[in-house]
Order: structure tokens, then sequence, then C-alpha cells
């Protein structure tokens, strides 16, 4: 029976049960290290007028200290994938940008050490006008945080598919809508990481971190050390504590730390404290959303039109401006909206650069469409279930190009929305909630979300940032690749290498799961090596965790991997059996001829590569060490019609959520939520589920209670976990169901998609849209705190 | 009270895991920071230093403390316990096997400090002490699993052990 599709639980689970687990904070790789710390600018947009740092000798156990203008020795500004892009060094060069950016790196024989020497240092500041909001940014600039940038904006483009004035002029309804998408962040428990070591006689850097990719970043960093590619060794530990996208950002601090070993002549670490990671990690980016669609009076979806303001940050830094486009492909979601108009605008403000966290793209995107959805029915006197239904895509469509050029590959949207309204009793909880108003302070409420789950980006999708113009006079980007070894060693013993650097999804196990069935030995005879090294790992620019893409492109290339080796052994077997390949099997780690089995085994045939290389026959190379790349179909670069299939396959989920909203205290409970996905094949239902579950605490936190607040000077009003609140256990849905549909990925062999962050994209509309059915408002920003609550309350009874 | 001249080193006696352990310290060491780096039993995580996160807890006498609240020169004769202590015990195999069976774990970044509460928490429930399992758990966040998994974890060894409470 296949392992493939099994609740198998992790092999990586003893040794991070038994505090076993090797993090970043664990490791000391090489002698000599000394520990940094950084000194951060308390302003949010200041000149520096000096940094005095003469009395740090006073400081016992200090080894050195760098400031930004020591860095324009050995460093370059970071690239960034923009037509004008802005200076960025990982730390400042004259002029401050953000509350927390870093001025003055120490470093010395402890951290505790460094920290005090920071005491000493003197910077004397002279503050400027802070730009903090977005549409003030561009529009009334009140100063440029760039010289090439005086409106503040890094990216500006605008997209036309179909006819949309033409639809929207003779629509019947048209509903027009702001929509404001909070800043928030992950908050892994783990924060950044970073050990750096630059060996003097070789000019070589190597540096371990707990980052994940995109790998195209390596890249991005070895022109920031202005180093060939092979010159800069990139190491993840073993583990890697959470992410969620956000430690894709942790890239500025390896090159920091990769200078400061050259400037300083030693190995150094930093492992970042919370303060440091709240205020100057990284963050989504902020959206303000201007929304107007078009109905017919019966309710069909005809157009679409979205101007989109995102909030960037200080310096727009690589991978961004991607949020912006990771959902380009799927910008009309689960309807079949064929005239779209797209405005979008990067916007550079007084906050830390912004970048991947889970979700990337797409909570900004669904909290506005799917907020749409239920306004319309409101306007329509429709049921918001119906109105969608009457809209999704049809079964038949499939594989359905959208107006943007996403290609969504399969799906069976009608079934998936009918298993989520029957399994959360829609029809019947509607009726209990209408009964119950006016009763009391509590209203109920019930809401849906519909969203079409992207995963494995293709690498090009960035690339429609620039005009098609400008990108003819690039070389053209495109691809969704993942790189696999399975080797086999003398004795038999099988290692796989794969290129996910993952933290905590479970892939060690999967893995051993893909290559078990292929070469029908025990998983126990497997191990897998998840930790990457840019040096030996076989490995390419899409490599890493992002964009849900294990299932769909890691999977396929561990199984690819697995195959070769497969074919190989099945070829040598032949030979020695003097029959055709094809007669033969593998069942129970031996072939099998037409005859029954053989006494030829996995571990005996590879033994014959290693130990007797004379007697293999023409062809079959010694050893068995074979390495798969693998490629997704469907993800081409951008046309010359800026139409884009960003992402390699589409799940899909229905979430439906229950509310109790006391109109008093503002207090919202989830009272029950349920959500059906369709991921395709499940490679792992526990794993699966888990990664579903948390995807819904993220989306809950952050429809809920997360934000990176700011006061209007730029300082960072929640810095602390006390401020700054991510769901515990008690703030959990009372009832949460998960429930799943499995329409294959056609393209893939394994034919699983991605689904760890669908419910991040889902949930702040179906607990907004569930909290305005509940209150008879229409919620348009998150997080609903008790404030937007009561506030909301109050003004639809005239009192706010 | 005692003072200590800065950067003064004191000696220290530490009953970690049934070892007494010596060292020369700075007063403002963390216990968090001695156990890692000191005794290097870095399952111990550290996850925020201001005693929100409960990665770092370990037990104190039997009870669970954080370790980022607290200064190693303040421990006295107390018995401190750590994720590497509590995996010596008998027991703990079924323990390990119930997170395990019941994925109540992910990145396992906040697992031991939410293993060291729940292993103590469990302790009490089958001394027939009520527990408030919300209580617990929201001594601890974690990022990964929305809780789903420890909750049943949870419920698991308690059906196995006769505990008093639902999880």
């Amino acid at each position: 029976m296949s392992l493939l599709g099994q609740s198998i639980p992790r092999f990586e689970d003893g040794r991070l049960i038994n505090g076993q687990g090797q993090f970043i904070a664990d490791l000391m790789p090489v002698p000599g290290i000394k520990h940094v710390a950084i000194l951060r600018s308390p302003h949010a947009h200041a000149r520096i007028r000096r940094i005095d740092t003469s009395r740090l000798g006073t400081v016992p156990g200090v080894t050195g200290v760098i400031t930004g203008r020591d860095l324009l020795a050995v460093l370059a500004p970071f690239p960034v994938g923009v037509p004008q892009p802005v200076t960025y060094y990982p730390m400042a060069i004259d002029r401050v940008r953000y509350v927390g950016e870093p001025v003055v790196v120490v470093a010395a024989d402890s951290r505790y050490a460094a920290e005090d020497a920071l005491d000493v240092v003197e910077v004397d500041y002279d503050p400027l006008p802070v730009v903090s909001d977005i549409e003030t940014a561009c529009q009334m600039p009140p100063v440029a945080l760039h010289e090439n940038a005086p409106d503040n904006v890094a990216n500006h483009r605008e997209f036309t598919y179909g006819d949309p004035k033409t639809a929207l002029n003779h629509a019947d309804v048209l509903i027009q809508e702001r929509f404001v998408y909070p800043r928030n962040t992950a908050v892994p428990i783990e924060t950044y990481g970073v050990v750096a070591y630059y060996e003097r006689s070789s000019g070589d850097y190597t540096v371990w971190a707990n980052f994940h990719g995109p790998f195209t970043l390596h890249s991005v960093m070895a022109h920031a050390l202005k180093v060939s590619t092979q010159k800069l060794r990139i190491k993840t530990p073993q583990d890697i504590g959470g992410s969620y996208g956000v430690k894709s950002a942790v890239y500025p601090y390896m090159v920091l730390l990769a200078a400061t070993s050259r400037l300083l002549g030693c190995p150094v670490k930093w492992i970042e404290d919370r303060l440091e990671h709240m205020k100057a990690s990284s963050s989504a980016s902020a959206r303000i959303s201007y929304v107007t669609a078009g109905f017919s009076r019966d309710g069909r979806f005809q157009a679409l039109h979205i101007k989109q303001y995102d909030d960037v940050g200080a310096y727009i830094r690589a991978p961004e401006p991607a949020t912006l486009y990771r959902v380009h492909g799927n910008l009309t979601g689960a309807y079949d909206v064929r005239h779209v108009h797209l405005e979008n605008y990067a916007v550079m403000t007084n906050r830390v650069p912004t970048g991947l966290v889970r979700g990337y793209g797409g909570p900004q995107l669904y909290f506005p469409l799917e907020r749409i959805m239920d306004i319309a029915a409101r306007r329509l006197k429709m049921d918001p279930a119906a109105l969608r239904r009457a809209n999704v895509i049809q079964p038949d469509q499939f594989p359905y190009r959208t107006a943007s050029g996403g290609i969504y590959d399969s799906g069976d949207y009608p079934s998936v929305l009918n298993t989520a309204l029957q399994a959360s009793g829609y029809e019947a909880f509607r009726e209990k909630a209408r009964n119950l108003q006016d009763s009391g302070p509590v209203r109920l409420g019930i809401g849906i979300a519909v969203v079409v789950e992207p995963s494995g980006s293709n690498m090009g999708y960035v690339t429609i940032a620039y005009t098609p113009e400008e990108r003819a006079r690039q070389l053209p980007k495109s691809g969704a690749v993942s790189a696999a070894t399975v080797a086999i060693d003398a004795l038999g013993g099988i290692t796989v290498q794969i290129d996910s650097a993952p933290e905590g999804q479970g892939h060690e196990t999967v893995v051993r799961q893909i290559v078990a069935d292929v070469l029908t030995v025990p998983m126990a005879s497997i191990r897998v090596i998840a930790e990457m090294d840019t040096a030996i790992t076989p490995w390419t620019i899409s490599s890493g965790s992002y964009s849900s893409r294990f299932a769909a492109a890691g999977a396929n290339a561990v199984f690819s991997a697995a195959q070769k080796v497969k074919t190989k052994l099945l070829a040598l077997a032949a030979q020695q059996l003097g029959v055709d390949c094809k007669t033969l099997r593998f069942e129970e780690g031996r072939v099998w001829g037409a005859q029954g089995a053989t006494d030829l085994t996995v571990k005996r045939l590879a033994g014959l590569t290693h130990w007797n290389p004379s007697d293999l026959p023409a062809g079959i190379s010694p050893g068995v060490y074979e390495t798969s790349y693998f490629s997704l179909p469907n993800v081409d670069p951008p046309t010359t019609e800026d139409l884009i299939n960003s992402s390699a396959t589409y799940g899909f989920l229905v979430d439906v959520a229950k509310v109790a909203v006391n109109t008093e205290t503002g207090k919202i409970t989830v009272l029950d939520y349920v959500t059906v996905h369709d991921a395709g094949r499940l490679l792992n239902p526990l794993l699966a589920d888990g990664q579903i579950h948390g995807g819904v605490a993220f989306g809950l936190g952050s429809a809920l209670y997360e934000e990176l607040r700011y006061d209007e000077e730029g300082q960072l009003l929640t810095g602390s976990l006390m401020d700054y609140l991510v769901p515990t256990a008690s703030e959990m849905p009372e009832s949460l169901t998960v429930l799943h549909h499995h329409t294959t990925a056609p393209g893939t062999p394994l034919g699983a998609k991605g689904l760890g962050e669908g419910n991040v994209m889902s949930a702040g509309a179906a607990i907004a849209n569930a909290v305005s059915d509940a209150l008879g408002v229409e919620i348009c920003s998150l997080p609903l705190s008790p404030r937007t609550v009561t506030e909301s309350v109050m003004k639809k009874e005239g009192r706010g | 009270m005692t003072r200590y001249a800065k950067d003064q080193r004191v000696p220290v006696t530490l009953a970690v895991n049934g070892h007494e352990y010596r060292r020369w310290i700075e007063p403002r060491l963390l216990l968090s920071d001695f156990l890692r780096d000191e005794l290097g039993l870095t399952g111990t995580h550290v996850g925020c230093e201001h005693g929100v996160c409960g990665a770092c807890t370990i037990l104190f006498n039997g009870a669970p403390v954080r370790s980022c609240l607290k200064l190693a020169i303040d421990v006295g004769d107390g018995q401190i316990t750590t994720i590497e202590g509590l995996v010596k015990d008998d027991e703990f195999d079924a323990f390990r096997q119930a997170f395990s069976q019941n994925h109540a774990l992910q990145c396992g970044f906040c697992t031991p400090g939410v293993v060291v509460s729940v292993w103590e928490a469990l302790k009490r429930a089958s001394d027939s002490e009520s527990v408030d399992w919300n209580d617990v758990l929201s001594g601890h966040l974690c990022r990964c699993t929305g809780y789903v998994g420890i909750r049943r974890a949870i419920m698991a060894l308690q059906a196995k052990g006769g505990g008093k409470t639902e999880a």
C-alpha cells in the first residue's frame, strides 16, 4: 500500500520534543566567534549628524565597531526589481528612514558586553518630516524619502483586461468601497539569527542563517557583497523555528554580518531580540484598495476595477513589490469576470521595509474582494452564498484562463462551496441569527469567504512590475523549479537531499513517504537532509520555502529523483538477469520478474555500482547519486499583453465563520469555523490538517488582533508581545471543522497542490463578513478590535 | 540585600536535572542564558525575553517558571528541571508519542516549553487536581499548530492516564 496519502507522524518530532533540535542560536560553527549587538535609530526619519564611538575603548570585551559609512568599502546597494530602484544598504548611511534601522554594529566577547558597548556610542540626529500615511505619502508628499522618487512611489503600473470601462458603464449595480488592510507580521517564536565568517585568504564568505529562500536572494546578497556567487556560501541550520515567510527578509542582516566579519576580521554572530524583530525585521504590506465592482440586476459579476496602494516601507526591498503581483493571475478570485482594470502603487513610507508574510498578497486581495461580494449581495438583496454560487467558475470551464492570465488547472468550486455550507449548517444559523435580533447586546452573524489559493509561484511574475517595453530589454524570467537528490551508498543506506529549507512543515517525513514508495523500502532506511548548503546542495533560484511550493514543486522533484534511481537500478537488474527491463518491478525492496522474487535487492544493486564498477554494463555509471530538477508546467514569462500565470497550480477553499458580537463591549467570539479545502491529492493528511489549523489561527489573529501600530512620529506602539497580540489557545474558535475535496493537480506526477496559506487569505474576509452580517454594517478595515466594533455600532445608530 | 560590583563574577551552584553545576558568573546572567550558554542545555529556547511566549519554561522546584525572567544567581538551592531532564523520565516515551501522533508541533521551537508546562499540569491532573487547560496553554505562544494538535495530545494522554479534566 502506498505510504503517500497516509497520516504518518513526523520523523522530525523526536528530536524537537526532546529539545535536541539544532536551531541557529544553538550553533557555534567556527571557532573565535564574536557577538554582535546593533544600535538602531530612535527616529523614523532623520539625518545622522554625528556618530561618536570614541568611548568604546573603555568598555571591556569590545572587538570592534562598524558604522554605515564603513560598509561603503565592501558593499554595493541591494538590487531590486523595479525600474527605478532606491539606494538600500543593510545599515543607515547618513540618514535613517525608519525606527529601528541599524546605525552602528558592535562586536564583543558576549552579547551582554556588546549591548553594554552600545550604551557609550553617541549619535546625534536632525529629525526630518515623517511620511506615514500611504495616500499622503504619494499624493501630497511632505518629503521625499529618496531623491529619485520625489512622490515616494517605487513602482506604478496600470493594467486593462477586456473592456472594463464599457462593462462598468453598462452594469446595473456598482459597488464602490475603500478597504484598508493593516501592517501585520508573522511573529515566529524564533527570531532571526545569523553567523557570518569571512576568510581573508580566499575572500570567501560563509553565512549561516535561518533563511529559507527564495534563493533568488542569494544572487541579491552576492551582488551586495560584490562577490561572484560561488564566493557566498549560505548554510541553514537543521531546524528553523517558524517563519511563515518573514525570515526571507533576514537577508539584509546576512549581508550586514558578512560585511562586519570582513571589516573586523573575525566570525560574528547575531541573534535578534524580540523588540528588534517587531521593529526592524519585516512585515506584511499595508494596503489601501479602492474597489469598484459591476453587477447585473440578477447578480452577475461583470467587471472589476481596483486601485491599490501598498505601503512597502522605507526602502523598496527585493522581492517587493511582489505583494502587488503574487496574486496577479488570480485577481478575480473564484469568479468568472472578464473585464478588469488594475492600478498598482508601491509607496514608500517611514516604516520598516516589507516582505513575505504567510498569504503574501492574498489577504490584501481577498479581504476587499470577498467583502465586495457580501456588500453586493446586500445591495442586490441576494443571499451571499447564492451570489457566489451564481458567479464561481464551473467545473467544465477548467483549465480556466483568467482575465489577467492565470491558468486555474483544476477544481470543482460549486461542490466545495456546498460542502462548506452544509457542514456549517448555514441556512439554519441564518434563521437563528435573525430570530436573535433585538434581544440583548449579543448579535450573531455568519460569513463566507471563497478563495482560489495559488501555490508554486512563477519566478517570472515579479517582472510584471516592469512594462512590456522595459521587459523587452531584459532577459525573460519564468519557471517554478525545485531540485532533489536521492543517493544510495555502498551498503544500501539511502540519503535524500532537498532544497526546500523547511521550518516545521514536515518535509523530512513526506520525502521519506515518497522515496519509500518508489523504491519499496522501509521509511526507516532513508535519511533526509533538509538543511541547505548552497555550495553542495543541488538548488536553483526558486529553491526554498515560500508560495506553498513543496507539495507542488519539491515533492515532485524528490519523486522524479527517486524514479531516476529506480530506472537505473532496474536497468542494472535487467542486465544481471538477462531479461527485458520492462518485465521487472520493485517490491519490498527487491526486484521481481515474471517468475516472482529475485535475489537482487536495492542494497545489492546499489552495492554493485560501488564495489564492482568493472562489471557495470555500458550506459550505467558507477555510484547511485541521482539529482532531478523538476519544473512545473505552464509558468511562462509575462506576455506582451501583461498576461501572467503567476502560480503553477491553484487550490481552492471555502471558509464559513459564525460569530457572536457583543455590541456593548465590542467583543467578537468565533463560535464555529468551517474550512473546506481542495488541494488535490493530500500527501500526508495529518500534516495537511496541521497546516490548515495553523493557517486558521494565523488568519484569525490578522482578523481580530494583529497590527503593527505606529504613532504620528512613526514610533512603533506594538513592540512587545504584550502589545502585539497573537492568538493563544483560548482565542481559537470554539469549534473548528476541516474538510477536503480532492481534485488532483493535472500537471504534476503527484497531483498535490499547496494549502498552507489559504486560510490566511480567507479568514479576515470570512470573519469580517460574519461581523458585518451580525451588526448590519460594512466592515472595511482590519483588525476588528473591540473599538472598531463599537464605533461601527455607534455610527450605525447615529451616535458616532 | 546583596550588592555586586559591575563586572564582578560570583560563584553559584545550581542543581539542574539532578546534577550540581558550579560556575563563576556575572550577577546579571539570565537563567535562560545560563542554561544555554554555560551548561549547553539548548533545549530551553528563548523567544521573547519578556516572559510572554513561554518557550523558555523550565520547572523550578517542580513548578513551571520562565527562565528568561529569572537570574541564575537567584536560583539558590532550588531544583531545576529542563526538557533535557524530563526526557530521562520513564514516562516520557508515552508523552512524546502522544505529541507526535497528534501532530502537536511543527517547527518545534515553542515545543520544549509547552512540554514542560503540559507535563507538570498532567501530573497535577493525575493527582486529582482540577486543571484549567486554557490557563496552562495560554502561557505559551505557538504560531504553527493553532493549538489543535496540542489539545489532542493532552486529551490522548489524559485518556491513558485517567486525568480529571478535558482539554
